[in-house]
């Protein structure tokens, strides 16, 4: 079966309503409007303004609300419209909903579910288009998913809802028109475990979520060049499984961490200490990174394909890895791999 | 305000003259490093806690701040587990690992001791709108103090609250200071009962010396809010007797101000009150404080006897146990 | 009946005191929740108040003294209690976090600015490092290569494990569990080795010989033997068989080496750390020049036991996958000793280099036919000069000379055949 990303979260909406009456949507514009990115457009005609709710332009407020309301034994679903604004509300998801089973010695937990869009590439500027999903990865008492397929997509908010903490589900803009095949059977995806989208032996392209596509094709690019890439999907920021990264770099023993979020503390190289540390002696180069550049995101199109990672630059970073030929790994192979990298710095 | 019958007015006196007593031990116990971190002192607000907590049923919910003692306390959160939390041990109401500021109690649905100024408000709107929801009538009572007032969460809890017409008390203490900054240095506008009007919910000041006041004004509120009248606010005037917290040299009010208000001090007010009606005399107030000394040296010895939690747990309940989990969290 | 007042802890940070003032002197009663005193901190002034109902016996800490938290400031009797009582029995747990004992930073010394001199200046940088990944290094000493001499062909110019491997004429690929059958029992057309493996090997093969010359004090043997009973069997059991399963008569020489060494356990195995460490079998590592350039010395794992054959289908095997560069790992690192042999086309003595960390290698020169006299009678008879270099350190020449004769006389009676 044929489908978009975008239906694929509505199904997983609409079935978990149907499925569990505690399940409930709350955020901006998710009634009347439809939904900013469309994906709840016609459930408030199914389901009524009580569990299809509209809420004010309060993201602290109705983000603590849906908390509130999961230790209340709801199983809120609330959409944060974007990940931009989802600052507004940094104070409930990391001071509450992170916290309150462990301040509370195991007596209240949270079973809330937090969806919001993610990444650039739609020309909306630097206040709509950061990839901060590697912030909350840091913060412990989170689970943070990034499923990049319709299966994932469908499948990881069922297991979401069940999940009895709070689980932060980020949904790239650019996947939401993206089509899909989807089982009719398809079933509940866990929150954790990576998932090899590609095998290879000469080097693992490691990512996530909207990044996957450009890596996959990447990777078809490499194979052209004679270079075997293996493409490892995260599908979960926390916990990172561990597990598979070691992995793939025990049979390639060559990495580039594709991530559009900013290198500089961010899930790329938290992705490459893992590495060093599991799989040091299984590396036969250095790792090495391909994230957005370190500017707020501009307007214009070609400074903003400049600025997020791009097929060419993957190739060219795996291909510097695999190849070698002299390329000096102090500059590194591709951009934003190593020290003094555009934008890092004054 | 007419005293209720001797009982009860007796259950309000005992109320918070254990609150008064359990957190001057606490003082004491802080001075010696038993208690450590921050420990901020409810003592001179005793009657708003002791006042409108007796209102509530067992089956209503309370979200606190954290100087929640005094609610802890006045909602029977064990006084023992309430020190053996101060002490950090594992016997504590949340295992030790919240502290002073973090009482949590599921048995009486005591949603915490929040630490962030207006951060309890959405999740008293939310446990409201689960309760609605559910069809359950329940009414979330919500401790902030007058600095939260100033917090955009404040008024989008408010605002939330009234549009959905939930089942929530607001319960402003309002001493004054936020910490302390004074509330005219703080707030535009210093009737804090007007403000919550403003989103069209009912809102009343009340005494928040008067523990009988207190307790009438949260009962109309709470009657008001079961009937399906939506969200009210109460701000109650109060003032804090000791420091914000043990280590404030106080540099921004005066003895004065301090001495003029321990006239209203709530326990003597009640006190005196019960004694002219006959209902209290000395042997009846030594009697009171002889049962509350029991109660709370009792806790200081089950808190001293505790244990503490083996550091091999320290990762437990980061995330929710499952059944043949290791009670490990995520490395 | 007496216990101490002690600087009350008002703070998580707070480490001591000073003494402000004192509202109360010796022989005053006071009550507990009574203001006795302030004490000055870091944040200000703070009135401190006394826990307990009690008579001020003395006063310890004057005003201006400075009190740590804990330490008493007052003496106090108290009505009723018969047992001194010292309130700071410490129970803190093991993990609470300890206020740091009054941590003084030291005093910065005064520097007058005049005095500052500059830092002195970095020494010379050295040789950049050579650029070696940690697979490559791993995998260089598990194949006994200097990956400092490999040629690096990755990022930057470092030094990759295919690099190593090229280096040390192996294969590239993971070891398999099975060998994998050759199709072919031709021998391959030799693909010639890249210039730049070529001499990545050259360097590797350099590094080893260095290393072993100038580290290992060689001794030498040698012994001449008549060949020509044995050659003559060999010749007939191979009459009859057809050229691919006919025997070689390199197996000969691995499984009489192979089979003298279980007599001296000795001359198998390696020096490392100063110390002999003897084998746990017998693998000898036949010397084999590539076509190109180079040589490798496969393993031919635990020759005592093989038959013949087996070992002559091993030799053809290994030959003619170390020419196609496709040896495995393991071969290459595993041989206990070495056999380099001439064949047909040689001279009639070779003395071998040892492999480090070996301690023999067994040389055998080309098959020479000349007069033999024996048992009174002299005639032409095929023969083969054994050569033994040994390590000194790991033994001595009496028992290598030993070991060759052993090995000259199982070949000399070719009981094997």
């Amino acid at each position: 079966m044929k489908t978009t990303y975008r239906e694929a979260v509505r199904e997983a909406i609409r079935e978990a309503m149907h499925r569990d009456e505690r399940v409930f949507l709350m955020g901006e514009d998710v009634g009347h409007y439809g939904g900013c990115y469309a994906v709840s457009k016609g459930l408030l005609d199914e389901f009524g303004p009580e569990r299809i709710r509209d809420t004010p332009l309060a993201e602290s407020g109705f983000t603590g609300a849906g908390i509130g309301a999961a230790l209340g034994g709801m199983r809120p679903i609330v959409e944060i419209m974007t990940v931009n604004f989802s600052f507004l509300a940094l104070d409930q998801i990391v001071n509450n909903a992170a916290t309150l089973l462990h301040m509370s010695g195991g007596a209240f937990n949270v079973p809330v579910v937090i969806r919001m869009a993610t990444g650039g590439g739609r020309q909306v500027a630097a206040q709509h288009s950061r990839s901060l999903e590697g912030w909350y990865a840091h913060i412990p008492g989170l689970r943070i998913v990034t499923p990049a397929t319709v299966e994932d997509a469908r499948g990881m908010l069922w297991t979401a809802l069940e999940d009895p903490d709070p689980v932060l589900i980020f949904e790239h803009v650019m996947l939401y028109n993206m089509e899909g095949e989807l089982a009719e059977d398809a079933g509940p995806v866990p929150l954790e475990g990576a998932a090899v989208r590609r095998a290879g032996t000469d080097v693992s392209l490691i990512t996530y979520g909207g990044s996957l596509w450009k890596v996959l094709e990447a990777a078809d690019e490499l194979a052209s060049h004679g270079i075997s890439a293996e493409v490892l999907d995260l599908r979960s920021l926390r916990p990172l499984d561990d597990e598979a990264i070691l992995a793939t770099v025990a049979r390639t023993h060559r990495a580039v961490v594709v991530d559009e979020g900013w290198r500089t503390g961010g899930i790329s190289a938290e992705i490459t200490a893992r590495i060093m540390e599991g799989a040091f002696y299984e590396l036969d180069a250095p790792v090495v990174r391909v994230c957005g550049v370190e500017v707020p995101m501009p307007y214009p199109a070609h400074l903003e394909r400049a600025a997020l990672p791009q097929v060419a630059d993957i190739v060219a970073a795996a291909r510097g890895l695999v190849e070698g030929q002299g390329e000096g790994a102090d500059a590194g192979p591709a951009r934003g791999s190593a020290g003094g990298s555009r934008g890092d710095a004054p | 305000m007419t005293l209720p019958d001797a009982a009860h007015a007796r259950a309000l006196l005992r109320s918070m003259l254990l609150i008064r007593r359990f957190e001057e031990r606490c003082a004491e116990l802080y001075t010696q490093r038993k208690i450590h971190g921050f420990l901020h002192l409810y003592i001179g607000e005793e009657a708003v806690a002791a006042g409108s907590i007796a209102v509530l049923e067992p089956r209503d919910s309370v979200v606190a701040t954290y100087r929640e003692h005094g609610q802890a306390l006045a909602r029977g959160v064990p006084t023992d587990t309430v020190m053996a939390e101060m002490y950090g041990k594992q016997e504590g109401c949340a295992r030790g690992r919240g502290g002073s500021m973090h009482v949590f109690d599921a048995e009486t649905r005591f949603y915490g001791g929040n630490a962030i100024v207006a951060g309890g408000l959405p999740l008293a709107v939310g446990l409201a709108l689960a309760s609605r929801m559910q069809g359950e009538d329940r009414v979330t009572a919500c401790f902030f103090g007058d600095g939260a007032v100033a917090e955009g969460e404040f008024h989008e809890a408010m605002n939330l609250a009234a549009l959905w017409e939930l089942p929530v008390l607001f319960c402003c203490e309002n001493n004054l200071y936020a910490m302390g900054t004074a509330l005219q240095i703080a707030q535009a506008r210093t009737d804090l009962a007007a403000r919550a009007a403003a989103y069209g919910m009912p809102a009343w000041t009340v005494d928040g010396m008067d523990v009988v006041a207190v307790e009438a004004a949260t009962r109309r509120a709470v009657d008001a809010i079961r009937s399906g009248a939506g969200p009210h606010f109460l701000e109650f005037r109060t003032y804090r007797f000791r420091p914000h917290s043990m280590f404030d040299p106080e540099l921004y009010r005066s003895r004065e101000e301090v001495a003029e208000w321990k006239k209203r001090d709530p326990i003597l007010l009640l006190e005196r009150r019960m004694r002219e009606a006959g209902m209290l005399d000395d042997a009846g107030m030594e009697a009171l404080e002889r049962e509350v000394a029991e109660e709370v040296e009792a806790s200081v010895a089950f808190a001293e006897a505790g244990s503490w939690e083996p550091v091999e747990e320290l990762t437990r309940f980061v995330y929710s146990e499952r059944p043949g989990d290791p009670g490990e969290g995520e490395g | 009946m007496s216990r101490t007042y002690d600087m009350p802890a008002l703070g998580a940070g707070m480490e001591s005191g000073i003494v402000v003032e004192w509202h109360v002197e010796p022989g005053q009663a006071v009550k507990r929740g009574d203001v006795i005193g302030i004490v000055d901190t870091e944040k200000g002034a703070i009135d401190i108040e006394i826990w307990d109902d009690a008579e001020i016996a003395e006063i310890l800490a004057p005003p201006g003294t400075e009190v740590p938290v804990g330490e008493p400031l007052l003496r106090l009797k108290v009505a009723g209690e018969d047992v001194d009582l010292d309130p700071r029995e410490d129970e803190a747990p093991e993990v609470e976090p300890q206020e740091a004992p009054a941590s003084q930073e030291a005093p910065a010394p005064e520097v007058a600015a005049a005095d500052v001199v500059a830092p002195p200046q970095a020494p010379p940088s050295p040789a950049p490092r050579r650029r070696v990944s940690p697979l490559a290094r791993r995998r260089a000493e598990a194949l006994g290569v200097d990956p400092e001499r490999v040629e690096g062909t990755g990022p930057g110019g470092a030094v990759t494990a295919a690099d190593v491997e090229a280096a040390a004429g192996g294969d590239p690929s993971p070891p398999s569990p099975e060998p994998t059958p050759e199709p072919d029992p031709a021998p391959a057309p030799d693909p010639s080795p890249e210039p730049d493996r070529q001499a990545a090997m050259r360097r590797a093969i350099a590094a080893a010989m260095t290393r072993s010359k100038r580290e290992i004090p060689h001794y030498y043997l040698s012994h001449t033997l008549s060949m020509e009973s044995t050659l003559r069997r060999l010749e007939e059991v191979n009459r009859d068989r057809p050229p691919a399963e006919r025997i070689l008569v390199a197996a000969l020489y691995i499984k009489a080496v192979a089979q003298g060494l279980e007599a001296f356990p000795e001359l198998n195995g390696f020096w490392e750390d100063d110390a002999f460490r003897q084998a746990d079998g017998i693998h000898p590592g036949l010397a084999i020049s590539l076509r190109g350039g180079g040589l490798v010395a496969p393993a031919l794992h635990d020759a005592p036991s093989r038959s013949l054959e087996e070992l002559t289908s091993g030799i053809r095997d290994v030959v003619q996958r170390a020419r196609a560069g496709r040896l495995r790992g393991s071969e290459v690192t595993d041989p206990t000793i070495t056999v380099t042999s001439l064949g047909d086309r040689g001279v009639d003595t070779v003395f071998g280099v040892i492999h480090p960390p070996q301690v023999a290698i067994v040389g055998i020169g080309t098959v020479v036919e000349r007069p033999w006299a024996e048992g009174g009678m002299v005639g032409s008879h095929r023969t083969v000069t054994l050569t033994l270099s040994a390590d000194h350190r790991a033994g001595d020449g009496h028992r290598g000379s030993l070991f060759l004769a052993r090995v000259a006389h199982l070949l000399h009676t070719g009981d094997e055949l």
